[in-house]
């Protein structure tokens, strides 16, 4: 008779195997659409107060329109999300830095009413100093709308997220530079001159290549917590991802002699960025539903086998 | 700001007055004692019955096919839960039997020496450090086993530093008087924010209604000087409620004298104000791991983290900003 080993595999206990956190509430296609939109929103926000003050007319133009057509889409997916819609407004009655949805929620506010001057003004060609100062004015707000959802996740229990509070708003910054260089392409792609193209490549190379870091973060540096980033349907999310940004910022380089490459290129990013959103949220549903990530992430587990598996 | 440490995690003594009442009652709590739970879910009956609970989701009411628990979880729909554990263990730890003065003495199984084995785990009796009674069952080296029965009235914690709170968008969820943690129904949109932030998944939205729910540790009784109906319902005082202070000595005690009796796998859980949650409002006695029980052994709020948080946030925001002046620099075209 072969020798048996005298301890059994490691495994850790659990009630039933029942997931100890609540899974997410919020659901597909609503978190990642906001948190795309909030992006694309903030992103081509700065993209056309810079494109103004460096007399391109009409990638700032794009740039407004984006921005302002961005926030209010954004804005309804978050509202649709809500289990009272009707109560939206709540959302201002208090403000709390400890709430990164309420912070957010003043942020998407004060930006969704300083895109609406600068496009409003864009469109209707009127009170262009107001629309200037405005968009200007939303350039600051911007950054902050699409990296604030970094926090927004991190600050919760599921572990998928909250150990990726660092790599989740850099993340998101990526896919607001590559989602701001879609645009830009796209305005290539429906009339602009391809000379114009050089911001959008830049933005796309510069977005792919901060996209791809922190998402090599949430896979390799979260240990146990980053499990949900490289395997499951997350996993083949993220990689998707990456493999759509990646080729679109490579089409993006294209773009110059070719209307059909800065199509391409913008989809492939738009496809990447939004790609990403969604697996992040599959990752945190990942993680919340099987008790095992939150026994690893906890000290508790340093004196039992419960991290090992 | 020295307090804001405290304010977002770590130790807090006046929870109350940090949330702001100049005068206030006492904080209150639940004391769950487990070892002498019957799993009679009267607990789970009287909060139904006292909150005008609903009847959870359709097909909810089906045999979870586990145990003898088919609440399954605590959730918007439930707020006490009997988690009911069917475990073998070494028959050195075997089953418990109360006596009639509410003492515990243990069943030693099959041969003496089981007594001592029970004695001597109690070495390491601070608890959370200790070994499960599975692999007790992997390292004694002897084959009998016994089958026990654990059983646990969970509820919401009530933390000290309570992340569901601390996250709500809408000031919704709010600190009493009486140091618990409520949801004004009237104020909640249903954001679901709070459900992700739960280190115990304790509170859930109900989907027909919208808005997040949870225990309210009885907050009309509490108003009106009565105790919660659980506590009231318990046939055998495994939950207690008091003043907090004093369910922490009785805890105590009773542990002590749990630990003196042999029973060396008893541990409290969430009695800690020192802990990651600042201490709950609502604490455990428990005799097995709190994983075991379904819940999380060392659960720590978020917001522990979240000026860290927002300092990445900021910087990634930094990175936006440079990342599009960076794609206007050089060559006009």
């Amino acid at each position: 008779m072969t020798e048996q080993p005298q301890v059994p595999p490691a495994q850790f206990q659990s009630y039933y195997g029942r997931p100890i956190l609540k899974v997410t509430r919020w659901r597909e296609p609503h978190l990642p659409a906001y948190l795309f939109l909030g992006e694309l929103s903030g992103a081509t926000a700065v993209l056309g107060a810079l494109a103004a003050a460096t007399g391109r007319p009409r990638l700032a133009r794009a740039g407004r329109l984006f921005a302002a057509t961005a926030a209010y889409a954004g804005a309804g997916f978050l509202t649709a999300e809500l289990g009272r819609p009707e109560r939206f407004a709540n959302m201002l009655r208090v403000a709390k830095p400890t709430s990164p949805m309420s912070m957010g929620s003043w942020i998407l506010a004060a930006h969704s009413g300083l895109v609406t001057a600068a496009a409003a003004s864009e469109v209707t060609g009127r009170l262009g100093r107001t629309g200037a100062v405005a968009g200007a004015a939303a350039a600051l707000t911007g950054p902050l709308l699409a990296t604030y959802p970094g926090v927004l996740l991190a600050n919760t229990a599921v572990p998928a997220w909250h150990s990726g509070y660092r790599e989740l708003p850099l993340l998101f910054a990526g896919g607001a530079l590559t989602s701001a260089g879609a645009a830009g392409l796209a305005a290539v792609a429906l009339g602009s001159s391809p000379a114009e193209s050089g911001p959008a490549q830049r933005l796309a190379l510069v977005g792919a290549a901060v996209e791809s870091v922190a998402g090599f973060g949430l896979e390799h540096g979260l240990g146990v917590a980053g499990e949900p980033y490289r395997e499951g349907d997350g996993g083949r999310l993220l990689r998707a991802a990456r493999a759509m940004t990646l080729t679109g910022a490579v089409a993006a380089v294209a773009a110059r002699r070719s209307r059909t490459a800065a199509a391409t290129a913008a989809a492939l990013l738009v496809g990447g960025g939004l790609c990403a959103k969604f697996a992040v949220l599959r990752a945190g549903v990942n993680s919340a539903a099987d008790p095992k990530y939150v026994l690893a992430t906890q000290a508790g587990q340093a004196t039992g086998p419960a991290g090992r598996s | 700001m020295t307090s804001s440490a405290n304010r977002l995690y770590g130790r807090l003594d006046d929870v109350s007055g940090d949330a702001g009442y100049r005068a206030h009652p006492q904080r209150v709590g639940f004391f769950t004692d487990t070892s002498v739970c019957i799993g009679c879910k009267a607990c789970e009956v009287a909060c139904k019955e006292w909150n005008g609970l609903p009847e959870p989701g359709p097909g909810d009411l089906a045999l979870l096919g586990m145990s003898y628990d088919n609440t399954g979880a605590l959730g918007a729909d439930s707020w006490r839960h009997v988690a009911f554990v069917e475990q073998e263990v070494p028959a050195s730890i075997g089953p418990l039997v109360a006596g009639p003065d509410g003492s515990l003495t243990l069943n030693l199984g099959q041969d003496g020496a089981g007594q001592d084995g029970a004695g001597q785990d109690g070495a390491g009796q601070d608890g959370a450090g200790q070994d499960g009674a599975g692999q007790d069952a992997a390292g004694s080296g002897s084959s009998a086993t016994a089958t026990r029965w654990l059983m646990s009235s969970d509820v919401c914690k009530h933390c000290t530093h309570a992340a569901c709170l601390d996250v709500c968008p809408t000031g919704a969820l709010v600190r009493t008087e009486f140091g618990t943690v409520i949801v004004q129904p009237d104020v909640c949109n249903g954001c679901a924010y709070c459900v992700s932030a739960c280190p115990f998944g304790v509170i859930d939205r109900r989907e027909d209604d919208g808005r997040a729910w949870k225990c309210t540790m009885c907050y009309d009784r509490l108003r009106g000087g009565l105790e919660p109906a659980c506590a009231k319902a318990c046939p055998t005082d495994s939950i207690q409620f008091g003043p907090l202070d004093e369910l922490r000595a009785t805890a105590q005690a009773r542990l002590a004298e749990l630990h003196e009796a042999g029973v060396s796998q008893a541990r409290l859980y969430g009695a800690d104000a020192d802990d990651g949650i600042g201490g709950a409002g609502a604490f455990f006695l428990l005799l097995d791991r709190p994983e075991v029980y379904g819940l999380p052994p060392d659960p720590v709020v978020t917001t522990r983290d979240l000026p860290a948080m927002w300092r990445w946030a900021g910087l990634a925001a930094g990175v936006v900003a440079a990342g599009v002046a960076v794609a206007f620099t050089g060559r006009r075209r």
